[in-house]
């Protein structure tokens, strides 16, 4: 799942399919981590897939912040675009 | 059990690839829900009912209505008549209740069936909380600084994205200019409502 994501974060050229893929990827990154913990019996991963999910509102937060600022100043959500930005 | 996490794990790949390939987004987001709640089902075969909770409400629920509520923002004065018309004709959605039917099922099966079989390897919420608290605080401190930063980062971002319609609501008529001039207060507990 983890590649999945990443491949589709090189693929895909829309901000938002970018914002979805890394959701994809820190999904992954938290199954594996539970996997493991419940694998040892411990209850270390399921804290740190709690983590896990605090960084991902977070991030998600800002970023769709950031994507709803971009689109309304570009009219677009094509990434290609983006780089033409100077100052 | 092994079957169960098997099965739950195919839905969460197939729904994952699906979504991918997607070239609408409400349809993508659809199937990213129904790759969700597959994980969450994994985690619950896996002993772990604190983190399956966890994910169903938080990733499926909130941060899935986020995602809806910026692409249906996004999507509103560009083809929403016939993109509305596309959305109700009934093919689209067999994939996602395909996926989704069978992550129903199986939670049924294990609701009833399995229920004990999960008893021996679970890890509880209990213990979560005890080591969260015990030897993980300062993660817990750390993480709430960082929620609280994204939350003034998003609401900073949002508030400068709604200035520009709000300007071009004064300058379109002279009396709600001369209306809103002293009230900028008011302006701004409007935008941190629909920023939030």
């Amino acid at each position: 799942m983890f590649s999945l994501g990443l491949t589709s974060l090189l693929v895909r050229r829309n901000l938002i399919f970018v914002l979805m893929s890394l959701e994809v990827m820190l999904n992954a990154a938290g199954l594996a981590f539970v996997v493991g913990g419940s694998r040892w019996h411990q209850a270390d991963g399921q804290v740190m897939f709690v983590f896990i999910l605090a960084m991902a509102a977070a991030e998600v937060a800002v970023g769709l912040a950031l994507v709803l600022q971009i689109y309304h100043r570009f009219r677009s959500l094509d990434v290609d675009a983006l780089s033409e930005m100077r100052g | 059990m092994e079957p169960t996490f098997y099965i739950a794990g195919g839905v969460a790949i197939v729904s994952t690839i699906v979504m991918l390939t997607r070239l609408n987004l409400v349809h993508a987001l659809l199937h990213l829900i129904v790759s969700l709640l597959a994980v969450a089902v994994d985690f619950f075969v896996l002993g772990a009912p604190f983190a399956a909770a966890l994910e169903a409400i938080v990733y499926a629920g909130a941060i899935m209505v986020l995602f809806l509520f910026v692409v249906m923002m996004l999507n509103i004065g560009r083809h929403a008549a016939e993109m509305e018309r596309q959305w109700l004709t009934p093919g689209i959605w067999t994939g996602p209740v395909i996926l989704a039917s069978t992550l129903i099922v199986e939670v049924v099966y294990l609701a009833r069936v399995a229920s004990a079989d999960l008893g021996t390897g679970a890890t509880g919420p209990k213990e979560v909380g005890i080591a969260l608290f015990g030897p993980y605080i300062i993660g817990v401190e750390l993480a709430s600084m960082l929620l609280l930063a994204g939350l003034v980062g998003a609401y900073h971002l949002g508030f400068r994205k709604t200035e520009k319609p709000e300007i071009q609501h004064d300058t379109g008529t002279h009396e709600g200019r001369a209306d809103t001039g002293g009230d900028l207060v008011f302006a701004g507990t409007d935008q941190s409502a629909r920023a939030t």
